[in-house]
């Protein structure tokens, strides 16, 4: 984990840098997005009911954080 | 320069320099949560309600407000060992607004969480950012939390502890049928950071169980990364897999590792979650069971929190597509039952309960508990 | 200290980039791409038909919350401008009709629902955005687009139709 936090980093610059140059279309259309809008494919969709298992195991354990997730879904608008 | 260092400047950076297109995202879906939680397990029952409203006002503007208790009860094997006696409520009170603004959303909330001997205040903002046609969401964070430690029979001890915690989310959209997510995240903490009442034990002769005890003393600061990745995969037959791993390690010496797999099956009304979770951890670096004698370091822990262990938890969902029909104002509900059973098996934390004639040679303590979730959603 | 001054610089030149505006090939007054489709009624509709008539297209989708949204609105548009000129025409971009079939049942329209099943039509607008609105004049050429629906973006709609309307 000592030499994560730069090369991470300079990864995410890449892949952003990449992302601009050439205008990569995305690879997967917005009207292909059925199955990432399905509410099964959600990374979260009950927040009262995993913030209170995160809590659980928190409490319990060494280890915290990292948990959290945005994205994926329909991309509308 | 510190590994907590440079991911700070970096979110500040990044903070400053996230642009805005001009297309745009969605914000969360307006709905309405009454949870009860039930966790029973090593002598301990823990129950409340948690109840979450989130509602849109206008169209760039969300608000969520949340309510949640802890109400404890019975005794715990930390009480053997003068920890804190237990029946005790804990409660706390959420409130949280999102902003949306292109493909830019701006979060910020607060919490607070009072109990009779400890008090937590929490700030939180976070920016959100959708990429190149929605296939990548980059969000940041900063979370902020002012803590007083207090002593239930002792009204002048009022310590103060301060957390700082930086987050770095990634998601992106695979393929037509594969999420990926990526979380790292920092937490500092720095100030009273142990338990006024917990105690460490020390071999001692001259006591009749061989062992005396004293307070426990911990580093006044702690600094920790995690990192972990996710996959949501959806099967042909209308399911998702789901895999999560997080590795975490932290200056108290403690690494551990989370597996977890789920797999989500809807069927007709209903829909069907199963999930299995690994977990192990190696002790802090001034954890024992039993330490050689008084003082035998600058730290002392006892903490089973800080311990060897290893821990496996099984849990299913059921949830129930509720007719909402006759409420017209209602998009949709669901009734939801979850049960986890969650197993903790110590290396080096032993039970006490148990008397033996040579401190250091008690069974190793074993934790097995239930945790119970009933709870009712609706969309409106 | 240098290490951060150089990723920020990456940052801002690849957001920078990112952040410009996808190229549209729908430019103003280019015919609109030609195509045929099965349509909710039953029969093969071609957009050819349609010529002499304001058009509005809108890309669709059940699983889309901003498309079922805009379906009252599109369907009183169209109730509103049919006699004089005007139709709206819905796609729906679902590979499965039966979907789009159970969205209609819940919020019924009465102008006409094609489908996309292919997504041959969807890759011919460069549909970029759930939901999609193409406006195309009497002569069938490509006019306006709009990419993703927020309340308010239909006053845009009314604004650009009647224009159409008295060409």
């Amino acid at each position: 984990m000592k030499r994560l936090t730069p090369p991470l980093f300079m990864m995410l610059a890449a892949a952003l840098l990449l992302g601009g140059c050439g205008r990569i279309e995305p690879w997967v259309k917005p009207y292909e997005r059925e199955h990432l809008a399905d509410p099964i494919m959600s990374f979260n969709p009950n927040p009262v009911s995993s913030s209170y298992i995160d809590h659980v195991f928190e409490s319990r354990e060494g280890a915290r954080g990292a948990t959290g997730a945005v994205g994926g879904g329909c991309g509308c608008n | 320069m510190t590994r907590g260092a440079s991911l700070r400047r970096w979110s500040s950076l990044a903070l400053l320099l996230a642009a805005a297109t001009v297309q745009s995202a969605v914000l969360p879906e307006d709905r309405a949560d009454v949870l009860y939680h039930r966790y029973d397990g090593g002598g301990i029952t823990i129950q409340g309600p948690s109840v979450l409203v989130r509602k849109k006002l206008g169209e760039s503007y969300s608000v969520s407000g949340n309510y949640y208790v802890d109400a404890i009860s019975s005794a715990s094997i930390d009480v053997v060992t003068q920890a804190s006696p237990y029946k005790e409520k804990r409660t706390q009170y959420s409130l949280g607004t999102d902003l949306l603004h292109g493909k830019t959303t701006y979060s910020a909330g607060f919490i607070t969480s009072t109990e009779n001997d400890y008090d937590a205040q929490t700030a939180f903002a976070s920016i959100s950012q959708d990429l190149f046609g929605d296939l990548t969401t980059i969000s940041f964070g900063y979370t902020r939390g002012w803590d007083v430690v207090g002593m239930r029979d002792n009204p002048d001890f009022n310590e103060p502890t301060d957390r700082r915690n930086w987050t770095l989310g990634i998601s992106q959209v695979l393929t037509r049928n594969m999420l990926m997510g990526l979380n790292v995240e920092t937490s500092e903490s720095e100030g009273f950071l142990n338990n006024p009442y917990r105690q460490v034990r020390y071999a001692d002769p001259a006591e009749p169980q061989g062992y005396s005890l004293q307070k426990e003393r911990y580093p006044h600061t702690r600094t920790g990364n995690a990192a972990a990745l996710q996959l949501k995969y959806y099967l042909p037959w209308r399911a998702a897999l789901d895999g999560n791993y997080r590795y975490y390690d932290d200056t108290w010496g403690i690494r551990a590792h989370t597996a977890r797999l789920g797999y989500t099956h809807p069927w007709r009304s209903w829909t069907f979650d199963g999930h299995v979770r690994h977990y192990t951890q190696n002790a802090a670096d001034f954890y024992s069971d039993l330490f050689p004698y008084y003082n035998a370091q600058n730290f002392l822990a006892r903490d089973r929190e800080l311990a060897t262990f290893n821990s496996l938890t099984l849990g299913a969902m059921a949830t129930w597509q509720l007719n909402t029909s006759r409420f017209g104002w209602i998009q949709r509900g669901t009734l939801n039952l979850s049960w986890d059973h969650l197993h903790i098996s110590y290396d080096d934390y032993r039970d006490l309960r148990v008397e033996t004639p040579t401190p250091g040679s008690e069974p190793l303590y074993t934790l097995d508990a239930n945790v119970m979730q009933f709870f009712i959603s609706i969309w409106f | 200290m240098k290490h951060i001054a150089s990723m920020a610089a990456l940052l801002t030149v690849g957001l920078g980039v990112a952040a410009a505006a996808p190229v549209d090939p729908l430019r103003n007054g280019a015919p609109a791409p030609a195509f045929e489709l099965q349509s909710a009624a039953g029969a093969a509709v071609n957009l050819a038909d349609y010529r002499g008539q304001v058009v509005l297209l809108n890309f669709w989708a059940s699983w889309c919350g901003p498309c079922r949204t805009e379906m009252p609105i599109l369907e009183q548009l169209h109730r509103q401008y049919r006699a004089r000129g005007f139709t709206l025409v819905g796609v729906n971009v679902e590979p499965n009709p039966a979907d789009a079939l159970k969205a209609l049942q819940k919020t019924p329209v009465s102008f006409p629902i094609l489908f996309d099943t292919a997504s041959t039509v969807s890759r011919l607008y460069h549909v970029q955005g759930m939901p999609n609105t193409v406006i195309l004049d009497r002569k069938g050429n490509v006019r306006f687009v709009h990419r993703g629906y927020k309340p308010g973006d239909e006053n845009a709609y009314l604004d650009q139709i009647r224009a159409l309307i008295r060409e």
